[in-house]
């Protein structure tokens, strides 16, 4: 086998490895996966229309009726509705790996001599920037119906980035989903059932302090509360959250690192591993 | 260039393969038979990395396709039978990503994709989105994304399937080029014709076992010199008994009766002896047909049933007494 030769030219550039070719699929996996944003209206609006018409609503319509001590909702909200926006559009990490998985996109991946990983890696980057288009969009919308950060510019960046990180980490846990679910619908039911309450039992539009006795608890110890709390705090924003004597209330930003930091140290490797596990069945 | 030996692959209870053996020589295509649900694709999925084998092994351009799955990518070209494109990307970027994954720089994935959208006739559409493309367009695109390297071995999993007969032509084209470059080649097909016409050697798949292999003709040698097919007015009780003197073996009768089926040797005057038997037994004959035999007829006297489960009369036909 090893005497016979072919007529075809020999393969060009092929021998690669190590850490740099690694990074080298992972930008070529975010190129691709932001035209894919780009080009799917739907996944695109998540990201765009969404933020707008979720702050317009929540503010103009919750607003009147959801009294913030010492400011106004739209001061409260704009977090919140950044986090919520974040939350519910995770669930794109998980409708758009199993679709690449279902078309047979991955299995063409597969069969090259690429770092398979970069599949999930390129995937949460990806969606990672269209988060921070997402929050953009939020922060853009409050400024102009005239929400006002009050702190120094460091804190407000350390705001967006907590915010960021905790999108990036919950990413991973979607991708874990979307790798064992059984289809980009079933992805998106079992997402929304996930990540709407997520979202919502939390003190991201509403003060917890209104909930029955037992979802209080829930609430403050839900992670979205905790970044939630984070970035209002970082913000210099209303945070009626710090009066709440739950651990994670008092010291929200460390509470928020530690969550994200949780959840990707559980779902990165696991992501992978039924990620390798499905693609070599 | 391609050996496969013993493979086995359950999936649950069903045994995918069991116990796959074959090889195919380097420059040579290897023509893989069989319908749906034989072992085909599971096979293909395995020499692709895609897959484990339960047991047995399989080495590709002299890799063994678990331990050494990442040289065997390096040295392989891939069209699955789900022609995988991406439909959000425009055919040329479909090319430079898959150029980029496999470690060519942008530039050099650039210039490949244009040389490669040249030969397959995709180069108007190259900048359209794909998901606006023909079946045909697909199909070349994707066969296109699996020789960007420039791969010693191509699988092929069904190229065809679901072409119309220009683009199958076409497709046919391109594969006999590739082979003529010295490209070895695994091509898995349902349709008979196809393995006749581009495959050096043929293994016919049947529920996951290796049920013939060989070369066309030599397939159609161990069935015999040429086939006799009769129709009927009506079916006749008497009409198998009345061509048993007359033919090879067995005659296979379709099931509404009508459509009798056997091996035999062409003899001079061969139509007019088999309809006096006929009419002698008081039988009326509609039609009367003497020809070389087909991979279809290799196939079903093979298998017992026909090449493809959904398609015409041949999935019909059932032996009558037994396979000899």
């Amino acid at each position: 086998m090893l005497t016979t030769t072919t007529l075809a030219p020999p393969s060009p550039a092929l021998t690669r490895s190590g850490a740099l070719a690694r990074l080298h699929d992972v930008v070529v996996l975010v190129r691709r996966n932001l035209i894919h944003i780009a080009r799917e209206p739907l996944q695109l609006s998540d990201v765009t229309v969404q933020p707008v018409l979720f702050t317009l609503l929540f503010v103009y319509v919750f607003g009147s009726g959801v009294p913030i001590h010492d400011g106004s909702y739209k001061d409260f909200a704009i977090a919140g509705l950044m986090l919520l926006n974040l939350t519910t559009s995770a669930m794109g990490t998980a409708v758009g790996l199993i679709s690449d998985i279902t078309t047979g996109a991955i299995d063409r991946f597969c069969t090259l001599p690429m770092w398979r990983s970069a599949v999930l890696v390129g995937r949460s980057l990806a969606d990672l920037l269209s988060s921070a288009l997402c929050i953009a969009i939020v922060a853009v919308t409050g400024l102009a119906i005239g929400w006002r950060p009050d702190a120094s510019a460091g804190s407000i960046l350390a705001g967006f980035a907590i915010a960021l990180l905790f999108s990036y980490a919950l990413s991973w846990a979607c991708a874990a989903l979307g790798v064992v679910s059984k289809g980009p619908e079933s992805a998106q039911g079992v997402g929304l059932i996930i990540l709407f309450p997520l979202a919502i039992v939390s003190n991201a539009m509403v003060p917890t302090a209104g909930m029955p006795g037992w979802l209080q608890v829930i609430a403050n110890w839900n992670p979205v509360s905790s970044v939630t709390a984070a970035v209002r705090h970082l913000f210099g924003n209303p945070n009626p959250s710090a009066t709440i004597s739950a651990w994670p209330m008092q010291h929200p930003v460390l509470a928020a690192v530690a969550w994200s930091a949780l959840i990707l140290a559980v779902f990165a490797p696991l992501a992978a591993h039924l990620f390798r596990q499905k693609t070599t069945g | 260039m391609i050996e496969a030996d013993s493979l086995t692959k359950s999936f649950g209870a069903t045994k995918a393969l069991a116990g796959v053996s074959f090889s195919v020589p380097a420059g040579s295509i290897l023509g893989m038979l069989g319908p749906n649900g034989a072992g085909k694709t599971t096979a293909v999925r395995i020499l692709t990395t895609l897959a484990i084998p339960d047991d047995g092994q399989a080495k590709v351009a002299g890799h063994d396709v678990v331990a050494e799955a990442a040289a065997v990518r390096r040295s392989i070209g891939v069209t699955a039978q789900d022609a995988t494109i991406d439909e959000a990307l425009t055919g040329r970027q479909n090319l430079v990503m898959v150029g980029e994954l496999s470690g060519l720089k942008r530039k050099a994935a650039k210039s490949r994709a244009a040389e490669l959208l040249t030969r397959f006739d995709l180069l108007e559409a190259a900048d359209r989105v794909t998901k606006g493309y023909s079946g045909g367009m697909r199909r070349r695109l994707d066969l296109a994304a699996s020789l960007v390297t420039r791969p010693s071995v191509l699988f092929l999993d069904e190229p065809t399937t679901g072409l119309d007969p220009t683009s199958r032509l076409l497709m046919w084209q391109v594969i006999r080029g590739l082979v003529s470059e010295g490209t070895t080649i695994l091509l898995t097909t349902q349709y008979l014709e196809e393995a006749d016409e581009l495959a050096d050697r043929i293994v016919v798949i049947d529920h996951g076992t290796v049920i013939a292999e060989g070369t066309a003709a030599e397939l159609k040698r161990q069935i015999g010199g040429a086939r006799l097919s009769v129709t009927l007015a009506e079916p006749h009780p008497r009409a198998v008994a009345a061509l048993t003197g007359l033919v090879d073996g067995d005659v296979q009768v379709s099931q509404d009766g009508r459509r009798l089926q056997a091996a035999v040797r062409s003899t001079s005057g061969l139509g007019t002896t088999v309809v006096r038997a006929l009419d002698a037994n008081g039988v009326v004959v509609d039609d009367v047909e003497v020809r070389p035999p087909s991979l279809d007829d290799v196939f079903f006297s093979l298998t017992g049933h026909g090449a493809l489960d959904l398609e015409g009369e041949t999935c019909d036909l059932q032996v009558l007494e037994g396979v000899s």
